[in-house]
């Protein structure tokens, strides 16, 4: 396993667009602290992002993993052109020739992917602690470690992502149609949902099977937080607006995306497995 | 002798085109092997499949004795098809320590190959920046990486200047001295000839012969003689029962033999006979002649 993670480690580290934009990725996750600084002081409207309570625990959790997951998209481009580089070099041939297994080359990409996710998910747990413990208006344990389900609903989101990556990368051998064709499902997706909508079904029945979609499954693991924070709150009472919304993690929208997960993988070991190279 | 690779009646179809038809044979340890055919005959499409990158449509192969899985024996081989395919944004050193890591051998060998092949200055230089003849040196050189128990080579020649012809075929016979046992896909006959023991014809994918070069038509060679008299000499060839076909060709015959008979025989048969020779050569049939009456006939 170590092995499949050095072999593609080499292939990754040497290349200079990847290893930009992995660190590029990682200073972006950093620099959510940067939010801290957000003051706007004109006369006498004083605001001071931070003092706003985002950085309060518990909601910190569900509001850095919504914030940074919007980021994964640099490590979406290195993903799918670590896939297609492989076709497009014939280094796939190669690999295949040397030795390595179809198996254990969907498995060093799989690895690195989960590797990715883990290190984010630690990344932003490492942030959003030393950002929660300098601004938090509460600093007692058992709030601290409450809600800490964000954690791994954002882990398994990139993971489920990037995996959809992976599979668009072998299904389309070129990484800029590769993306095009993330953007394309993207839109197909609401496409989808307004059409069933508007002539097949109820909305609440569209919206349900929606919610079974690929792309949408992850986006509802973590759902938007700035309805939460106690000033949107307060503007939303004033307008009569009831703003009552479900931001919990559930069970079996975990199990949606752990699902597409497992289907994307296999496809793409299915697809690589079946096609002549 | 012991046995690196056994293909059992192989079929390949890319939908109606059958690429490989029933394709039988093995290659022994320590011969050095060409696989002939035209362009289009199943060569890289009969190497791509025991190499693991080209599925099968039926039939089977075994590497060594047939318990290892494909992957696991294809660590043992070192292979080249067509282009050399490398990351071509690392250097030689980064490209063959990633071979390295793949074929599970340590990285101690990857001066020593580089050498071999004559690219240990250029160690540092990234794979884009080579020529082709430097990139399919490389792949020589990381084919070699782990002392493999055979080499087989696709067209490694294809493309290059005669210069890097050279190179590669010098190298190549460097390795088969070694006693490497090499498979060599070629349609280069000159090349297959110079190195090879034994061969295998494909044509439109099936087998035409598989054996030893020399035994390939069952051929005794054949004179090319001139002389003064040439009407009398072909007409007592003709009544010789040991001659088949003779031809003359811008004053110069061809008898092709029908059974075993050396120069100085034939020279004393004739010389009795009043006729003086001005020239006499034996010779075999060329690698190209046998395999143009080979795929022709059939």
């Amino acid at each position: 396993m170590l092995r499949l993670l050095q072999i593609e480690f080499i292939k990754l580290w040497n290349n200079r667009a990847s290893k930009v934009l992995i660190i590029a990725y990682f200073v972006l996750l950093t620099s959510i602290a940067l939010i801290a600084a957000i003051k706007f002081d004109i006369g006498p409207v004083q605001f001071h992002l931070a003092d706003q309570g985002i950085f309060n625990f518990p909601y910190i959790w569900h509001f850095n993993t919504f914030v940074t997951a919007l980021f994964k998209l640099f490590l979406a481009i290195v993903i799918v052109s670590m896939m297609s580089n492989e076709y497009s070099n014939k280094t796939i041939k190669q690999n295949l020739i040397d030795g390595l297994s179809k198996k254990e080359f969907i498995l060093s990409k799989v690895l690195t992917v989960v590797s990715f996710a883990l290190i984010s998910t630690v990344f932003v747990f490492v942030v959003s602690m030393i950002l929660g413990l300098a601004y938090s208006d509460y600093n007692e344990l058992s709030i601290i470690f409450s809600d800490l389900e964000f954690l791994p609903a954002f882990f398994f989101k990139l993971i489920g992502f990037f995996s959809f990556c992976l599979f668009l990368g072998i299904l389309v051998k070129r990484s800029a149609f590769a993306l095009g064709f993330l953007i394309l499902w993207t839109i197909l997706e609401q496409v989808v949902f307004g059409l069933m909508g508007w002539k097949v079904m109820s909305w609440d029945a569209a919206r349900m099977v929606k919610d079974f979609f690929p792309l949408q499954s992850m986006s509802n693991l973590i759902k938007e937080p700035f309805t939460r924070l106690s000033a949107v709150q307060n503007i939303g009472q004033q307008i009569g607006e009831d703003m009552k919304f479900d931001y919990h993690v559930y069970w079996y929208e975990f199990l949606i995306v752990i699902v597409w997960t497992a289907i994307f993988i296999y496809l793409s070991y299915a697809l690589l497995k079946k096609r002549d190279l | 002798m012991e046995t690196i690779l056994t293909v059992n009646h192989l079929t390949k179809k890319f939908g109606y085109l059958t690429a490989v038809k029933d394709l039988s044979f093995t290659i022994e340890k320590g011969n050095v092997y060409g696989i002939l055919g035209p362009n289009g005959s199943g060569k890289s499409t009969t190497l791509g499949i025991i190499l693991n990158v080209v599925n099968r449509t039926s039939g089977d192969f075994s590497w060594f004795d047939g318990n290892t899985s494909t992957h696991e024996a294809l660590k043992k081989v070192g292979a080249i098809i067509e282009r050399p395919n490398f990351y071509p944004y690392m250097t030689a050193i980064q490209n063959l320590k990633l071979v390295c890591k793949i074929k599970e051998v340590p990285e101690t060998k990857i001066q020593e190959k580089l050498e071999l092949v004559g690219l240990w200055d250029r160690r540092d230089s990234k794979f884009k920046t080579y020529s082709l003849g430097m990139k399919q040196r490389l792949a020589i050189a990381s084919a070699l990486l782990n002392d493999p128990e055979i080499l087989i080579l696709d067209e490694p020649t294809n493309g290059l200047d005669p210069q890097g012809i050279h190179q590669i075929r010098e190298i190549i016979k460097t390795i088969a001295g070694q006693g490497t046992t090499i498979l060599l896909a070629s349609h280069l006959l000159d090349e297959v000839e110079k190195v090879c023991s034994h061969v295998v014809i494909l044509r439109k994918g099936e087998n035409l012969y598989s054996g030893p070069v020399d035994s390939m038509l069952a051929s005794h060679g054949f004179f090319e003689l001139r002389c003064q008299q040439m009407d009398q000499l072909k007409s007592l060839l003709e009544k010789n029962a040991s001659f088949g076909k003779i031809e003359n060709f811008n004053g110069t015959l061809t008898a092709y033999l029908k059974e075993e008979m050396d120069a100085m025989t034939l020279n004393k048969m004739l010389f009795e006979k009043g006729i003086v020779l001005s020239h006499l050569v034996k010779r075999k049939e060329s690698l190209e002649e046998q395999f143009l009456t080979l795929t022709k006939n059939n």
